[in-house]
């Protein structure tokens, strides 16, 4: 742990921290005391149910919304005081990969992941094609250079978008529901990818999922959030063997238990017999 | 209501002031702008043709109509000229440009924000406003005066094809009092318009695209908004400056 002082150890301290952050979207509490942190060099797993918030928590992270409270800090940086140029220079050191990919469509593939090189270097166009073609190797997808994002199944749109999150070398790689829709095969290739990525660079990972078994393979450390707070944390094995029964109703995928199966309703007798709607 | 309203004007005319700040840096890029011309202009052009055509066609028939009354069927040429220069090509290109080209730059940007390749970008450290908006405005406002200009000359042709050809307008009178009484202050009022009608016309259509709720119903709620507010802020616009150009 480290506090705000200036003396903070850089190895040691966290790349990302969230400190007693309060959020609200639309009136409704999605944050409330909220903690989590990031070591740098591991890969840390943020779970929860759908809707809990952990798209919003990474809109935190990366600067696109403000909490209301608390404090986010990314390279020892607190967000709260950064000016635009201060974010887009942090945002230059990391890299994000979209549920859907959010390629963008009006350009093949090689030209997405050239996008963030040819924004941000003036590279000879050798060069430039050179380290294009390298991390779509990477993602085994050098040979769909040439195709528009329209032609990608999902798996490999979510490579192609792993490529150029890549591309830029960044410290932090963040990947929000990267398993969801993806067949076996799909899925154990990005699995697999996530990690040799995460070892060949050298780089501190976050993955936002709800795969149980995905992450307990992948995470050093992982969150369980649930209604607007961190119920566990530990590594995996931790989390498996919790006592917990929130814990426990996640990890096992049990139906009905602390989140309740049941939409908040009237008394089910009292409105099949009364009649109302 | 009317605070609403206000608050909507007020927060469109801080987003065109966020565009113009990149308009330099997307100057720098000719290429992206004159694609988006081409973009929004050959989109619209056979539509813009066609009701040229039509539209100039009319012309000659009810202005035929009415100046024949008066026995003055021979300035039938400057009547279509000043209707299609002043009022009528600027106006209908503007409204034939929000339907088909707003639309299309509306829905193109509201699903890039559906499908997070706005936010994309913004994580990618890259501008969004300048790398997909500054070029879409900026190419919008350019191609609307070409349409308008494309248009007056088809309506012209109409104008004449039925004057002269069906009606029977003397050729020579046709042509030569429409050079006479035509002046260069009819030509600026039509192309003040036509920038101006181009500037509302593409600022709204990127504007609701850009704020477009992240859903399909809010890619569809901004284009059909697209149409309705820049056809209403058309004619209102061109109601003002049709009543500056009178008062000089
Ligand atoms: N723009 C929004 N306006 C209002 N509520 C929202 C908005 N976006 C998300 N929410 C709500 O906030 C909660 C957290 O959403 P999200 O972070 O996407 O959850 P997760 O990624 O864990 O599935 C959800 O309950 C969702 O309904
Ligand atoms: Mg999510």
């Amino acid at each position: 742990m480290s506090d705000s002082s200036s003396t903070v150890d850089a190895a040691s301290s966290p790349v990302v921290a969230v400190r007693d952050v309060q959020f609200s979207l639309a009136g409704r509490p999605v944050f409330q005391g909220l903690d989590v942190q990031a070591r740098r060099g591991a890969i840390t797993a943020i779970m929860g149910p759908s809707g809990t918030g952990k798209t919003t928590l990474l809109r935190l992270i990366t600067g696109q919304i403000e909490p209301a409270a608390g404090s986010v800090t990314v390279f020892g940086e607190s967000l709260a005081t950064q000016d635009r140029d201060a974010r887009y220079a942090m945002r230059r050191r990391m890299g994000m990969l979209f549920q859907n990919g959010a390629l963008l469509t009006d350009l093949t593939v090689f030209e997405n992941v050239a996008f963030p090189v040819r924004a941000h270097a003036r590279l000879p166009e050798s060069v430039l094609r050179q380290l294009v073609l390298t991390k779509l190797q990477a993602v085994g997808l050098r040979g769909a250079a040439d195709l528009m994002p329209a032609q990608l199944s999902g798996g490999m749109a979510r490579r192609v978008a792993l490529a150029r999150a890549i591309v830029m070398d960044p410290e932090l790689l963040i990947y929000d529901e990267p398993f969801v829709g993806l067949d076996p095969i799909s899925m154990g290739v990005i699995v697999r990818l996530i990690g040799r990525i995460h070892r060949a660079l050298g780089i501190t990972t976050i993955v936002v999922s709800h795969d149980v078994a995905e992450l307990a393979a992948l995470a050093d450390h992982s969150y369980l959030l649930s209604g607007g707070k961190v119920v566990a944390a530990g590594t995996p094995a931790e989390l498996a063997a919790s006592a917990q029964p929130a814990v426990r109703q996640f990890m096992a995928g049990e139906a009905d238990g602390p989140v309740a199966f049941h939409y908040p309703a009237d008394d089910y007798r009292a409105q099949l017999l009364g009649g109302r709607r | 209501m009317i605070v609403a309203a206000l608050r909507r004007v007020g927060a469109v005319a801080l987003f065109l002031v966020r565009i113009l700040a990149q308009c330099p840096a997307a100057l720098a890029k000719p290429r992206a702008i004159v694609h988006q011309i081409h973009n929004c202009g050959a989109r619209s052009l056979i539509i813009i043709m066609l009701s040229g055509l039509f539209v100039g066609m009319v012309l000659g028939l009810q202005g035929y109509d009415l100046l024949q009354r008066f026995g003055s069927e021979s300035a039938l040429g400057v009547a279509a000229a000043l209707g299609l220069l002043k009022e009528l090509g600027p106006v209908v290109t503007a409204l034939l440009f929000a339907g088909r080209a707003g639309t299309a730059l509306a829905s193109e940007i509201g699903l890039m924000r559906a499908t997070d390749q706005l936010t994309a970008m913004e994580m990618m450290a890259v501008d969004p406003v300048r790398h997909v908006i500054a070029p879409r405005l900026l190419g919008g406002i350019v191609a609307l005066p070409l349409l308008v200009a494309i248009f007056d000359v088809i309506g012209l042709f109409g104008a004449q094809l039925v004057g002269v050809g069906m009606m029977g307008v003397d050729a020579g009178a046709f042509w030569s009092q429409m050079q006479a009484a035509v002046e260069l202050r009819d030509v600026a009022e039509g192309l003040t318009k036509s920038l101006c009608f181009g500037v509302a016309c593409s600022l709204v259509a990127v504007y609701e695209g850009f704020h477009a709720e992240p859903t399909a119903e809010g890619v569809g709620l901004a284009t059909t908004r697209t149409v309705v507010v820049s056809s209403v802020l058309t004619l209102l616009i061109d109601y003002l400056l049709t009543a500056a150009f009178l008062a000089r």
